[in-house]
């Protein structure tokens, strides 16, 4: 599904991205960890587009399609997702409305009618109760004045409903207490499948205990530099990132 | 004469007002004219050199050879036709963008100042007066207001139009009445070459009656420069309310350049919104209040969004001069391309003016690199127990906020859309009239497709 060679991307002249290679199938899960400042959330706005990056060399390819070519919103109409480690809050433009436009934009895209309004309303319902999401929030203003959780649980919410093939999500578990980590994690299992793929970005293996991954990979200095199953984590958590960077080393 | 810049306009007013002055029959306005043509002829046109218009420099626009005696009371035909035609347009676009979610307005339309009844729908005299100047003449309430309200004394274009306005629309809510439905004022602008208009209305909404007044303007479809001098006075009197809507629209070589200005008395609400879009060359409102009795309210919004190389300039005025009044101002600015906006909001808060409550907010978004905004809230307090805030925003857009938008397949264009209406939001809530606020969400929008590349 996702192929990314030999990636070389910064931010002004600074190279952060050194030469990364990543391939992920449709129904894997892949979780990239690393220490901070190794390159993972810059990762993430490459894959989607964020604009002060600048992509220096190597090429990404999903399905074929070359994603570098495109503007953010037609790689989310082509099946890309990020969830934003910091979701905004842009008060006035109400969640609903947001959520109907950018999903009427992708079937657009896609030679798709837009759904009516009462198609919308019952999906939305549908996937509000598969990932736990507040309805109440569902009608306020864009993230303005959730709590962080909250915001966490939103951004799980529109995955649901807009159903991409590759979902980025970036240290969604930063700032979390347990019980919304559990219920974040649940939403996330239950959107799996064997037709799309998730890349998890995080710092900590909590999450990889709730999500379990196929892959992890450990990026430090721009680069995967070890990649290996679930176990993988497990021994992060336990002799943190250095070892990683001798071995590499030597 | 100091600083007086020497335009042809300014010496071709001085001979008008010689011939006019000499017409003129009603001795108090013959008065009232010389008094005002004293302090045009010294001071002349405002330079910017001039602090009030620091900003905003009119010379560009005073250039032309503008015909000064364009008023004719009765429309050609081929004038009339065309006007019918331009304000069946007109209303097709509003009924349209609202869905004719509203049942109805009464009408009443003006061409270059003028009343024509034939084009207006009018309510029954009884629940509002509606007379032309030269019949209002001997309204005791005309009598009373005309001329006593708008300050001419430092506004040069104010005395010039007192100096020489021809007619004039002249509306009164008798006490205690309400109309059921808003009253919408078209102001049709016709121009078969380039015109000098000096249009000016008094209302007067008298003790316990209340007032929904809509504006909007119609231009012809040509680029003949026309520039608009008007004044409105507006007097409130003691627990009536005033819902005054300004939606300033135009196209190119429309100047215009209003004074409003009102007085409050106590237990009244004079609630001002005014709405500039993009259109005309250049627009410079000034808003004054005089909140002249205790216990009252007045509410000033404002949006502006300015596209091309318009200049659009807000000055306000509110004048607390009794106990436990309360002001209230929002300015909202989105700006597109090379254009420019200036807002100067005004407060004073007498030393008797204790218990007021006085608030201005203005925030501007600049959607280009080359657009500008001059921004200064003024507050000036002499009274120890009150409630004043101001503040004053200038930002970008949010790109990050964008970013998120387009990350979930929304495409920029709309993105910044659904974001400029996030902005003005706080403003077009604001507007009391369902179908009104959903008629300037869709030319707000509307405004944003044409500047794609905003």
């Amino acid at each position: 599904m996702l192929s990314i060679k030999n990636l070389h991307a910064g931010v002004e002249e600074k190279e952060i991205l050194k030469g990364l290679n990543l391939e992920v199938k449709a129904g894997e899960v892949h979780a990239i960890m690393g220490p901070n400042g190794a390159g993972k959330s810059s990762l993430a706005s490459v894959l989607s587009g964020r604009q002060n990056y600048e992509v220096t060399e190597g090429s990404i390819s999903l399905d074929g399609k070359d994603l570098l070519d495109m503007s953010p919103e037609d790689r989310a109409r082509e099946g890309v997702f990020l969830a934003f480690q910091y979701p905004i809050e842009i008060p006035g433009v109400s969640n609903i409305n947001f959520l109907k436009t950018a999903m009427n934009e992708i079937r657009k895209y896609k030679g798709l009618e837009a759904m009516t309004a009462k198609e919308f309303l019952a999906l939305s319902k549908e996937k509000q109760k598969l990932v736990e999401f507040d309805a109440k929030l569902v009608n306020r203003s864009l993230n303005e004045g959730f709590s962080g959780g909250e915001k966490k649980r939103n951004e799980i919410f529109q995955l649901a409903m807009l159903e991409p093939k590759l979902s980025i999500l970036d240290e969604t578990d930063s700032g979390l207490d347990i019980d919304a980590l559990r219920i974040v994690s649940r939403g996330v299992n239950k959107l799996r499948s064997k037709d799309n793929a998730f890349i998890i970005i995080t710092h900590y293996q909590r999450l990889l205990d709730y999500i379990v991954p196929d892959f992890v990979h450990v990026l430090s200095d721009g680069k995967i530099v070890k990649t290996g199953g679930k176990e993988l984590a497990l021994e992060l958590e336990e002799r943190g990132y250095d070892w990683i960077k001798e071995e590499t080393v030597s | 004469m100091t600083n007086q810049i020497e335009t042809p306009l300014y010496e071709r007013f001085a001979a008008k007002f010689e011939i006019a002055s000499l017409q003129s029959g009603n001795e108090h306005l013959r008065a009232l004219r010389q008094e005002a043509f004293d302090i045009f002829r010294s001071t002349g046109f405002p330079s910017v050199k001039n602090e009030e218009w620091r900003f905003t420099n009119t010379l560009p626009y005073l250039k032309e050879a503008y015909d000064l005696e364009v008023v004719t009371s009765e429309l050609s035909k081929e004038a009339f036709d065309q006007t019918a035609k331009l304000i069946a347009a007109h209303l097709d676009e509003v009924q349209h963008s609202i869905k004719g979610e509203q049942k109805g307005a009464y009408r009443l339309v003006t061409v270059n100042g003028r009343i024509n009844n034939d084009l207006s729908v009018l309510p029954d005299a009884k629940d509002l007066k509606i007379l032309s100047f030269l019949d209002a003449e001997h309204e005791p309430a005309f009598e009373q207001h005309f001329g006593a309200i708008a300050t001419v004394k430092d506004n040069a274009f104010t005395a010039l139009n007192t100096a020489l306005y021809t007619d004039g629309l002249y509306l009164e809510a008798p006490k205690n009445k309400a109309l059921d439905r808003p009253l919408h004022i078209v102001n049709v602008i016709l121009a078969d070459s380039a015109v000098f208009l000096q249009p000016r209305h008094l209302i007067v909404v008298a003790a316990g009656a209340s007032l929904e007044i809509i504006e909007t303007v119609i231009t012809d479809k040509t680029t003949n420069p026309v520039f608009v001098n008007g004044v409105t006075e507006i007097a409130v009197a003691e627990n009536a309310h005033f819902h005054h809507y300004d939606i300033q629209t135009g196209r190119e070589g429309i100047r215009l350049v209003h004074r409003t200005e009102a007085t409050q008395a106590a237990g009244s609400n004079y609630s001002n919104y005014t709405f500039t879009l993009p259109g005309a060359d250049f627009v410079r409102n000034n808003l004054s209040l005089h909140l002249n009795a205790a216990g009252l309210e007045s509410h000033l919004y404002g949006l502006y969004l300015t596209a091309g190389s318009q200049l659009v300039d807000n000055h306000t005025e509110v004048h607390h001069k009794f106990p436990h009044g309360e002001s209230n101002q929002l300015y909202k600015g989105v700006l597109l391309d090379k254009s420019k906006a200036v807002f100067n909001g005004k407060i004073y808060v007498y030393q008797d003016a204790q218990k007021t409550n006085a608030f201005q907010q203005s925030n501007n978004i600049l959607f280009s690199e080359k657009a500008t905004v001059n921004a200064k809230p003024q507050l000036e307090i002499f009274a120890d127990d009150v409630k004043c805030s101001h503040g004053t925003t200038i930002g970008q857009i949010n790109k990050e906020a964008l970013f998120y938008l387009q990350s979930r397949g929304i495409s920029a264009q709309s993105a910044k859309k659904m974001m400029v209406n996030a902005f003005a939001f706080d403003v077009t809530e604001k507007v009391k009239i369902p179908a009104l606020r959903t008629y300037l969400e869709q030319l707000i929008a509307a405004e944003m497709s044409k500047h794609e590349e905003a």
